[in-house]
């Protein structure tokens, strides 16, 4: 019972925690910036996967892993702007267009990797990124593990979370974006550029998500293999709902997702004479128990999934 | 000057004409009325002006240039500003947010609320329109969630107002409050566009009246020179009684009776509490309210698509209290439900066979339904019931709102019932709809039919109704023979009105 009890408080498990969310928090802000802007993003996992592989494939072209995370960036942009169409001007449906998304990606980058390493499974090894160590924070004892030494992108996410927050709730764009999420046609009476806006926000969005794929296969790993995202970006979609379509939520919420992963990680490694599948269970049953509660009470933006139809 | 002048502006959704060749003039500083029955084409003549349709011919000119307004935002650029009749209000943002949005006070690239909340609370005073500048719109009430609508466009700085039926969901004292505001407006140098069908409203408010009619501008009169009647039969096209002859009914036993009923909500909150109605035999009981009251729960109780959780319901002796709603309507219930699309139809149907809907039984042999007899008993509703349309395969979702009301009640009516529950028999229907639907109701009190009316509309209930019964927050507060339309106001308003604000609105309605 002690040994559980170390590992559930152990500095480590929260370190941990810290990389295991990183990409988990970009996509489920890149999840409140679409939905709070009314569109369903299924397509998160899809676009977390392709700046997973454009990171890599920068970083294969050029063998500098900061080009990498910029490829990642117009990677993702790229195709936010792409959900942007097919949700927007041809107004598909959400949900079909993301799951569309999702499977097309999954295909896309699976061929790429075909044609130009040969392999479907795995990418070559690329150079990835450096840890940074921040000289006088690093030395604080539990505030230096925690924060002490990360790569950039971790970093980035603790900007992002901040500036996300600022920008929803502080900023004329952030009141407009709401509104246009919460009832388009109001919007619409209100000279608002409802298009605009949302267009801005998927890409925006796709971004993100561009930046939590590179730090998975840039920052973990060092290449790319098939269906790398395995189910982060759902995950993330949870964690945009779980906190409330806000990025600080959002941030709790991923990072709740992560630490029971890093526990579950680390209880395997006790020999407990539990089954590791049990162990194993552990987060996605927290999943479901956290989210079924807030779903109670959760209440998403009230255009969400709606299509806006003018009459000029 | 004439501030707006339309020049044969046309607007077609497919092969329908919404605007056929519409001129009209509006001047600057006057309260112009635009009347017309439903699908008249008065809201779309309006959102032409507001940019939100692009009209397919015409100009319009305004200030005395011509002007293409081809989006909202160059509406409101040019100093238009639409009260629309379905608020554009975010629910869960507050007062302030909902106004400045589109055009924020800024502080260092932020939005600076505390400037924004000074800038509302300026013209909220200027304009005597009371709103809490920090309140979320879900927490205050439609008067408010109005004036919000209201500082909304003078915040942009709107010198043209246009108004689509803002006295819809108001209550008769909110109507004066905004009576007030619109008079003060004028005298502030605003131009104010009034859309709505009222008639008593016309000649109240307004200056000039422009009368639409399928699309056409009939006439434009100016209001001093009209007379309610004249107004009805230049929108109806044909001579319109606004009085309903009601005759002398002879009352017998009584048909309904609800006793004690009450019903509490999911949270154990009391949405009914304790009513007891009795109708007899010809007779019409009215329910009066403000809606969302406990009226369309009244109405779910008695038709039996919701339990009640104490008390009794008897129909015609028998109690029906636990009865499902097809042996309801066996006993002889007619139910004309208050949300026809929702209840009262299958917008996707045929005519014919949204007609023996409920009644489908007495069509069928064997199983199989008897088309010829349909047809033969569809035919008799659709002429006695004056239901205007091509053929009775027509779907119930290409008739007009009047007309889909006439084929309810049609239906409703044909089927010799014992108690008809009649809930916002005339809610969104034009003039000539409502006289019909009237006089339909009185006939069957003639008839000698229990009849309960439960209904927005003060007039209609003054009107037809033997009794009225004010429901406030789920009680019935109130019942009397005769009530003046202040007091029922007065009652549906809250059972305590202070004896100061009395007699305010009294000396305002005497004023006015």
């Amino acid at each position: 019972m002690q040994e559980i009890l170390e590992v559930i408080f152990n500095i480590n498990t929260f370190s941990a925690a810290i990389r295991i969310s990183v990409p988990l928090v970009f996509a489920a802000i890149g999840g409140v910036f679409s939905e709070r802007a009314g569109i369903i993003n299924l397509g998160l996992e899809g676009m977390l996967l392709t700046g997973a592989f454009a990171g890599v494939l920068g970083s294969y072209l050029t063998g500098n892993p900061y080009i990498g995370i910029l490829f990642a960036i117009m990677g993702g942009a790229l195709i936010g702007f792409i959900f942007a169409l097919f949700t927007i001007k041809f107004e598909a449906n959400h949900v079909v267009a993301g799951v569309g998304l999702n499977i097309l990606m999954l295909g896309i980058t699976t061929w790429l990797m075909q044609i130009l390493w040969d392999s479907r499974g795995t990418s070559v090894n690329v150079t990835g990124l450096s840890e940074i160590t921040i000289p006088i924070l690093s030395s604080i004892p539990i505030l230096g593990k925690l924060f002490g030494s990360h790569n950039i992108l971790a970093y980035l996410m603790f900007i992002v979370v901040i500036f996300s927050w600022i920008i929803l709730f502080k900023t004329p764009f952030g009141l407009r974006l709401r509104v246009v999420g919460e009832y388009q046609k109001a919007a619409d009476t209100l000279g608002i550029k409802i298009r605009k806006i949302q267009y801005t926000s998927l890409i925006f969005s796709g971004v993100l998500c561009g930046l939590g794929g590179a730090y998975l296969s840039l920052g973990h790993l060092n290449w790319f293999s098939m269906n790398m995202s395995a189910g982060r970006g759902y995950m993330a979609l949870a964690a945009n709902i779980f906190g409330g379509w806000n990025p600080l939520g959002a941030f709790g919420a991923s990072y709740l997702f992560a630490y029971t992963d890093a526990l579950q990680m680390r209880m395997q490694a006790l020999n407990l004479n539990v089954p590791n599948e049990i162990i194993q269970m552990i987060p996605y049953i927290l999943t479901i128990l956290v989210l079924a509660g807030a779903m109670i009470r959760s209440r998403p933006p009230a255009g969400l999934g709606k299509h806006y139809k003018t009459n000029r | 000057m004439n501030i707006i002048e339309f020049k044969g502006i046309t607007k077609k959704f497919g092969d329908f004409i919404a605007n056929d060749k519409i001129d009209l003039t509006i001047k600057k500083g006057e309260i112009h009325c635009l009347l017309g029955e439903n699908g008249a084409g008065k809201t779309t003549l309006m959102n032409n002006l507001f940019g939100l349709y692009n009209p397919e011919e015409g100009e319009i000119f305004l200030r005395e240039k011509p002007c293409k307004i081809d989006n909202p935002h160059k509406a409101i650029e040019l100093g238009l500003g639409m009260i629309h009749q379905h608020f554009m209000l975010i629910d869960r943002l507050t007062t302030t947010e909902n106004i400045i949005v589109g055009e924020e006070p800024l502080k260092n690239g932020l939005v600076d609320m505390k400037k924004a909340r000074e800038q509302v609370k300026q013209i909220s005073d200027n304009y005597h329109l009371a709103v809490k500048t920090n309140e979320k719109i879900e927490n205050i009430s439609v008067g408010e969630q109005q004036r919000v609508e209201i500082l909304k466009v003078l915040y942009r700085k709107a010198e043209i107002l246009i108004f689509d039926e803002p006295t819809a969901v108001l209550t008769p004292q909110e109507v004066n409050n905004l009576f007030t505001t619109l008079r003060e407006l004028k005298a502030g140098g605003k131009t104010i566009i009034f859309i709505t069908h009222k008639l008593e409203e016309t000649m109240n408010i307004s200056d000039r009246v422009t009368v639409l009619r399928k699309g056409k501008v009939i006439g434009t009169v100016n209001t001093c020179d009209t007379s309610p009647k004249e107004l009805a039969r230049m929108m109806v096209g044909r001579e319109v009684l606004l009085n309903v002859n009601k005759e002398k009914s002879d009352v017998g036993d009584n048909v309904l009776e609800v006793k004690d009923i009450s019903l509490t909500g999911k949270h154990k909150n009391l949405l009914l509490k304790n009513i007891n109605i009795s109708i007899r035999k010809g007779e019409i009981v009215g329910i009066a309210g403000v809606s969302g009251n406990g009226q369309l729960e009244l109405e779910e109780c008695i038709a039996g698509l919701r339990k009640v959780t104490s008390g009794k319901i008897i129909l015609d002796s028998e109690d029906i209290t636990h009865a499902p709603t097809g042996i309801r309507r066996k006993r002889g219930l007619s139910h004309i439900p208050s949300d026809r699309l929702k209840r009262g139809l299958v917008p996707s149907y045929s005519l014919a066979k949204n007609i023996i809907l409920g009644n489908q039984d007495s069509f069928t042999k064997n199983g199989f339904l008897l088309q010829n007899d349909i047809n033969k008993y569809c035919k008799e509703v659709l002429e006695k019931f004056d239901v205007r349309c091509q053929s009775m395969n027509d779907t119930a979702n290409n008739l007009s709102g009047g007309n889909q009301q006439k084929l309810v009640i049609g239906r409703e009516l044909s089927t010799d019932p014992k108690f008809i529950l009649a809930a916002q028999p005339t809610r969104g229907v034009d003039v000539g709809a409502i006289e019909f639907i009237h006089n339909n109701i009185l006939e069957m009190r003639k008839q000698n039919k229990a009849i309960l009316l439960i209904s927005a509309e003060l007039e209609e209930l003054l009107s037809l109704a033997d009794r009225i019964l004010v429901i406030y927050e789920g009680e019935i507060v109130s019942k009397k023979n005769n009530y003046t339309k202040e007091e029922l106001g007065l009652l549906m308003a809250g059972k305590k009105v202070p004896e100061e604000e009395k007699k305010e609105l009294e000396n305002r309605i005497q004023n006015d």
